[in-house]
């Protein structure tokens, strides 16, 4: 099994407790319930990270203890869960807080957003169409056997008509797909591939209805049936690919229903959608929540965690007159906030709409397939007319033996193959990936991502961990350790929360400490064993004495321990880089790629990591707008670039970049903008992302030289008049075989990846996901 | 010929049977949650 993460207690270890009741904040699950059987509610829950048999079962346990839940079912597919409950009995939050006391993150999903909805149906048709289109394939191909292998005249016209019978309503039906799209491209006066296809299984089929009337002796009834299901094959895995990743990834922004507490002149709190925020309102934010708006603070100070928004890896403290922005996270104070833009006017907002302006450029990649049949449809058509044209002058007028020949021609052509190269080698490489937790968005980012050649990355998030971890930590004494965890446990700071994972990862217990008290931006204080204690800024705890912090490194932060009036201990933390940054760096130069580090945090924090990994371009204190216009200006110089980045401060640069990967700690609207989402602390997936995309183009391209061979040897056949039925069916399934695979090829050796790196992507072993507790607010 | 007669229809009624059966499983939701289906036949749910 691939899932180490899920298993035994919440991976948040020891402060899962309080982390549990600030999870679900900002996420109103009231409004997306439904009504469902008598009496009771329905409610569709997003799990993005269930990936195993041992998630499922877990999400559905714990729900199904809660009494008043009557049914819960798991959707693994679409990574949903389908709640019904007594509405009576519990409320939405309630049922919503089960699932995300187990670690996972829980968003509220509207079943009924149009979208979802029609590519569910869609799915659902061309699943019928293929079921009907096999059918027909099959008892027209038993029929049309017995007429190749001879049958007497009468039994001939019998198994005749019982084809048209059984092939003309099955070509109706399944061939809608076909027929629809073929007739938008022509009302808009173009071509596509489904041109051909209709045109020959519409002329197939009238022809041989033709020849059954005049008890002809061929018919190409089985020719063209089995052609709609060859088709209806590729088309229905490339719907699949498309619905697998997309289902778990796209949606989350749109559909994140977010408020907000307002604060009204009485004192009163109520709670208000985000959409019904005007200027002027009173917001309060309790420490541990996301703040909800960009406003003024008016009461309060707190530390804040910016680093979605800028890319700052260290949190900064805020006092009344700062601005804040929405997005960010308040971690150690209540604020109260003064709005001072309305929904559509925060940085956030600003923010998507540059992202959605970046996305333009992406809309104009055409996909293989796309560009295929460019060339493909118009030859195909020359070549059919010429036949007809040709035969009707050499064979002195007889059209009836011209249009058989013509029709005979588009049939062998139609590109089965061609139909089947793109989307079973994109569905393959997708599953690849996936089982390697790589989501990939659509087939075109796979296609994309073969091209590139330049990768830019961000900092805080992506090529570090985003969490600080404390520098030798094997210097610190056991007694001092439990001290600073005990204190360290009351605090939602990224600093506390390192030092309780640090005690918690040795199985220290952290020491009792009693009156707690935090002060935003400075530390916490209490008393252990009758001795006060503080842990926070040096010059807090130490206010006589001028520490001294010219020994520490610019890129690190510093935490400072008091126990009574002993000296300070000084513990001191850096973003700590990936595990393997510094290889997949090596990978990626070696082969080839321009390697460029775009951050917003600050100079000497991006100069130290791009020293260690020995990176030459780096930028630092960029803007998310600076990012995006520098990648759309690599992209304007004829580089394809890859952008790997989390935080929403990179989304308009995931947007713009010519393909673009995030981890899946990544921010809503990183994870929105980028073209696939990888799981695990790792950064090895972006170049096995990278080299299976590549492989999967090779294969494609492969298979387009397998069609391209059969129709030089099939075209000629078919014009010369050869191409009788039983040839088309046999070529057909052939070269349809032969694509499909040589794809296949493409599952057999995934041994690029090794395999320690590959149990790495879930392993558990370091500290929890990212997700689990630095963006679980949000 | 009159063999033919029994079993074509034969032949046809049996694959009309398979396709309704499809349709059938279509239509109830068992291929909603293809992936779903493959990982809970590793789940034991004996316990209930």
């Amino acid at each position: 099994m691939v899932c180490h993460a899920r298993k035994g207690p919440p991976p948040d270890g020891p402060n899962a407790g309080p982390d549990n009741t600030v999870r679900c904040n900002g996420l109103d699950f009231a409004s997306w319930v439904r009504p469902g059987e008598p009496g009771q509610v329905r409610l569709d829950l997003s799990v993005p990270d269930i990936h195993c048999a041992g998630c499922i079962r877990r999400i559905e346990d714990a729900l199904h203890r809660h009494p008043a839940v009557t049914s819960a079912r798991v959707n693994m597919s679409s990574r949903r869960v389908a709640v019904a409950w007594r509405s009576m009995d519990a409320a939405a939050g309630e049922i919503a807080d089960i699932v995300a006391s187990l670690g996972y993150q829980v968003r509220p999903f509207d079943a009924e957003q149009g979208r979802d909805e029609a590519d569910a149906a869609r799915g659902r048709e061309l699943l019928l169409a293929l079921a009907v289109a096999g059918f027909a394939a099959g008892n027209v191909m038993l029929l049309s056997v017995s007429v190749w292998s001879g049958a007497p005249e009468a039994t001939r016209i019998l198994f005749h008509w019982l084809s048209a019978l059984i092939a003309i309503p099955a070509i109706g039906y399944a061939g809608r797909p076909f027929f629809r799209s073929a007739w938008s491209a022509l009302r808009a006066r173009s071509l596509n591939m489904d041109v051909p296809i209709s045109l020959a299984v519409i002329l197939a089929a009238a022809l041989s209805l033709y020849e059954t009337l005049h008890h002809g002796e061929q018919t190409y009834f089985d020719a063209a049936v089995m052609l709609l299901f060859f088709l209806l094959v590729g088309r229905y895995l490339d719907h699949l690919m498309r619905t697998r990743a997309h289902s778990a990834l796209t949606h989350l922004l749109s559909l994140t229903a977010k408020s907000a507490t307002v604060q009204s002149a009485e004192g009163t709190h109520t709670t208000v959608a985000i959409r019904d925020i005007e200027p002027g309102m009173i917001v309060a934010a309790a420490a541990g929540e996301r703040i909800p708006v960009d406003g003024v603070i008016i009461e309060g100070t707190s530390d804040l965690d910016v680093s979605t928004m800028t890319g700052e890896s260290a949190p900064t403290t805020v006092s009344p007159g700062d601005s804040v922005h929405e997005g960010t996270v308040n971690l150690t104070g209540d604020l109260t906030i003064r709005v001072s833009a309305s929904a559509e006017q925060t940085l956030l907002a600003g923010i998507i709409t540059m992202m959605e302006a970046a996305e333009h450029s992406k809309a104009r990649y055409v996909r293989l397939a796309d560009a295929a049949a460019k060339v493909y449809a118009p030859l195909v058509h020359g070549i059919a007319a010429l036949t007809f044209l040709g035969w009707l002058w050499a064979s002195g007028g007889d059209w009836h033996f011209a249009l058989f020949t013509a029709i005979a021609v588009l049939i062998i052509t139609c590109p089965c193959a061609l139909g089947l190269a793109v989307p079973v080698v994109q569905i393959v490489a997708s599953g690849v990936l996936f089982r390697h937790g790589i989501m990939l968005k659509d087939g075109g980012a796979l296609e994309r991502l073969a091209q590139i050649d330049t990768v830019v990355f961000d900092k805080t998030g992506t090529l570090t961990l985003g969490r600080p971890r404390l520098v030798s930590p094997a210097i610190i004494e056991v007694g001092q350790l439990a001290i600073a965890a005990g204190l360290a446990a009351h605090s939602n700071h990224p600093l506390s929360k390192a030092i309780t994972a640090l005690a918690a990862s040795r199985s220290i217990e952290p020491a009792r400490v009693e009156q707690v008290t935090e002060e935003p931006g400075r530390g916490l204080s209490g008393t252990c064993n009758g001795q006060p204690v503080r842990l926070g800024h040096a010059a807090w705890c130490e206010p006589d004495l001028s520490v001294d912090s010219r020994t520490r490194p610019p890129h690190q932060l510093e935490l400072c321990l008091k126990i009574g009036d002993s000296r300070v201990r000084s513990f001191r933390f850096e973003d700590e880089l990936r595990d393997d940054a510094g290889a997949v760096i090596d990978e990626l130069k070696q082969r080839d790629f321009r390697i460029e580090i775009l951050s917003g945090d600050r100079p000497d924090a991006v100069a130290h990591v791009a020293g260690e990994l020995a990176v030459d371009n780096y930028r630092a204190q960029w803007t998310p707008a600076a990012k995006a216009t520098h990648v759309a200006s690599l992209n304007a110089s004829g580089r394809k670039t890859l952008v790997v980045g989390d935080g929403l401060n990179d989304a308009p640069a995931l947007a713009a970049g010519h393909a673009s990967i995030a981890p899946s700690s990544a921010s809503d609207a990183g994870r929105v903008a980028a073209d696939c989402v990888f799981l695990g602390d790792h950064l090895q997936p972006v170049v096995f992302a990278i080299d299976t995309a590549r492989r999967a183009r090779r294969l494609v391209m492969q298979n387009f030289a397998l069609a391209a061979l059969y129709n030089m040897v099939a075209v000629p056949l078919a014009v010369l008049g050869y191409a009788t039925p039983l040839v088309a069916a046999i070529a057909m399934s052939t070269s349809s075989l032969v694509v499909t695979g040589n794809a296949l090829r493409l599952r057999l050796n995934t041994a690029e990846l090794r395999p320690a790196d590959r149990t790495m992507a879930f392993s558990a072993d370091g500290p929890p996901p990212p997700d689990h507790v630095r963006r679980n607010v949000a | 010929m009159t063999n033919l007669l029994i079993l074509i229809p034969v032949a046809l009624t049996l694959g009309a049977i398979g396709l309704a059966a499809f349709i059938w499983a279509l239509r109830s939701g068992q291929f909603d949650d293809l992936d779903g289906a493959a990982m809970r036949i590793l789940n034991d749910d004996e316990d209930e």
